[in-house]
């Protein structure tokens, strides 16, 4: 690709400054859309442009706004900076490397839903990075383009950043509300949805930062232009997390429809040990694992579900032909069962039981029926929690066991894991120059 | 108890709540009573002026607290490193880091050292996975870590030198700025 449009910073040095963002053409696009544009025009180029959410659903962007119900206000926009999958980085770099490029998304975007306030939510342990977009909201307000009256018209519009402090579960929509409410962020029922029922039971529109990224590029360029790139359905570009067993780790911003195997071996230089890549976790931990045969699987929202697994919010974490299966659904699972709120019984005991399971049979003190175990207990949390967490730590269980019996097999048959990560010697990258300047 | 100034700042950021949902500040509220405390984590006595801050029940307060990672009821050190072994990290030898922490602190994850300098806590994925292996202090950022980087780290700080993000490396990695 010639020149990132999410990840501009890395073409234009200094992009995070108000005045090179400026020179860039930056905040010219929310101008014209609030002195200009009527806010149904903005929703209607967005709906135009097919952009999906890229917090990991993937649900059109603009009729999501258009759930909003009429005439009823205040209105809110919650910004969801709540990034915790594990193996997702994409929206600490927009925010921290491209901030105004994010922060005039979400402008125009609250705009569009007729909305005067936005808050950020961003997880507690991106500090480094609040204080970033804290600095850029700053100066947009020093700019004249957030406050009251702007541009001499009768639009208000503030912005607020709301630190979380440490929970993976405020990923989930209502329960993000619920967090900033000053309550437990465990989730709501839906229905309602929080289009209709949301922040202090006003209606509410909750967008990813990576999806709010995409609003500026659609409305200064036009849905046509943002439709020539990806695919029909899944239109634009996405931004890829690349980590685990990979030469070259990282963001990599392509087209939606790209080949997984383009990303791991052209981009990523394939593993860092050499050996051939085994499993693919397209979406962190909560999405299906896939085998190596998925490699020409294209990148797209469609694409990814006719292979077993989900886009979602495509970070994608390689291992290869000496990495444990058995060993990394440990991992997996033990992230689950930290980061379950406690609600649903299926998901706390069930991930409870599920790590103790799976650390035995990665002791190699486990017994053979352990791991059908493990897919009983997958199957007792499956369809019966309140929220997707349930759902997304079945995946680590179900998905590993399908693909790999074999490796959970010989691990309770005596035999010892091909490498053991407590013995293994650490892989010290020496990171790129690219990787520096991030 | 929390300071006068801590109170001037809660205060200042109630206003970007409505009037009337005050407990939307709690979670700030709960970092400034963790800043304020010596110890670092937050008092009953805190629970309670909170709870009267922003119209809130005690119990409230303490469920809040008790939900968050980053909210410590029990006294912790001046250092809280939270240390990511997660699976990307895990990939490129983070488990291996964690003993050589351990050994170095000469506490296992969830202690503190005698002396209340460090903490050490295992995290869930912390978002530097490309930057792997890797941790936090007290928030601050610590990537692509080596054996030889978490010695120095660990160093500096024993030295009492202010902390910042990847302070073992020549080059800064992030932009810094300070908190508005």
């Amino acid at each position: 690709m010639a020149e990132h449009i999410l990840l501009h910073h890395r073409d234009i040095p200094g992009l995070d400054q108000m005045d090179v963002y400026e020179k860039d053409g930056g905040w010219a696009t929310y101008k014209r859309a609030v002195t200009e544009m009527t806010p149904q025009a903005v929703v209607d180029v967005v709906k135009a442009a097919g952009l999906r959410g890229r917090g990991g659903a993937g649900f059109p962007t603009g009729v999501k706004w258009g759930f909003l119900p009429k005439d009823v206000f205040p209105r809110y926009m919650v910004v969801n900076a709540d990034e915790s999958e594990p193996g997702t980085f994409k929206d600490r770099e927009i925010m921290e490397g491209n901030p105004h490029l994010f922060l005039e998304g979400t402008a125009i975007s609250t705009y569009a839903i007729q909305s005067n306030v936005a808050y950020i939510y961003i997880r507690g342990e991106y500090l480094s990075t609040a204080r970033i977009l804290q600095q850029a909201i700053d100066e947009a307000y020093a700019k004249g383009y957030l406050g009251k009256n702007l541009f001499g018209t009768q639009y208000s519009l503030d912005m607020y950043i709301h630190l979380g402090a440490g929970a993976y579960i405020c990923g989930e929509e209502t329960a993000l509300l619920n967090s900033l409410e000053g309550l437990r962020g465990q989730p709501r029922l839906k229905p309602p949805f929080p289009a209709a029922v949301g922040l202090y039971s006003k209606p509410t529109i909750i967008n990813n930062v990576e999806t709010l990224a995409n609003v500026r590029p659609i409305v200064e360029r036009g849905a046509e232009w943002y439709k020539t790139l990806g695919t029909e359905k899944s239109p634009g570009v996405k931004i890829f997390c690349l980590s685990g067993n990979i030469k070259r780790p990282g963001n990599y911003e392509l087209p939606l429809g790209t080949p997984i195997r383009y990303l791991i071996e052209e981009l990523g230089g394939g593993t860092y040990d050499g050996t051939a890549v085994k499993a693919i976790l397209p979406a962190g931990a909560s999405a299906p694992m896939i085998p190596a045969s998925a490699m020409d699987t294209r990148m797209d929202y469609e694409a990814m579900v006719t292979a077993g697994s989900t886009l979602g919010s495509a970070s994608f974490i390689i291992l290869g032909e000496h990495d444990s299966v058995p060993a990394a659904a440990l991992k997996m699972v033990r992230f689950f069962k930290h980061e379950s709120c406690g609600k649903c019984t299926p998901c706390r005991e069930g991930t409870y039981w599920a790590q103790k399971v799976l650390e035995r049979i990665n002791d190699g003190t486990g017994v053979v029926p352990d791991v059908e175990l493990v897919e009983t207990i997958a199957n007792q949390i499956a369809g019966k929690c309140f929220c997707p967490l349930g759902e997304f730590a079945t995946s680590p269980m179900i998905y590993t066991i399908k693909h790999f019996r074999s490796e959970f097999e010989a691990q309770v048959q005596g035999s010892r894991p091909r490498r053991n990560w407590r013995e293994a010697v650490p892989q010290r990258l020496e990171p790129t120059l690219a990787m520096r300047e991030l | 108890m929390l300071s006068e100034t801590s109170r001037l700042l809660l205060t200042e950021r109630l206003k970007n709540y409505p009037p009337d949902r005050k407990a939307s500040a709690v979670i700030y509220a709960c970092y400034l009573a963790q800043e304020d405390n010596p110890d670092h984590y937050i008092s009953q006595q805190d629970v309670r002026d909170i709870a009267d801050l922003l119209d809130m029940d005690a119990t409230e307060v303490q469920g809040v607290i008790g939900f968050y990672s980053l909210l410590y009821e029990q006294p912790m050190g001046k250092y809280v490193i939270h240390y990511c072994n997660d699976l990307p990290c895990t990939l490129r030898g983070a488990d291996q880091f964690l003993h050589v922490l351990e050994h170095k602190l000469g506490i296992s994850h969830g202690e503190t050292t005698p002396d209340g300098l460090f903490t050490l806590e295992e995290a869930m994925c912390l978002g530097a996975c490309h930057r792997a292996p890797c941790m936090q202090i007290n928030l601050e950022f610590q990537e692509f870590l080596t054996d030889d980087k978490v010695d120095r780290i660990i160093d500096m700080l024993r030295a009492g030198e202010p902390l910042r993000a990847n302070m073992a490396d020549a080059v800064q990695l992030l932009p810094q700025s300070p908190l508005a």
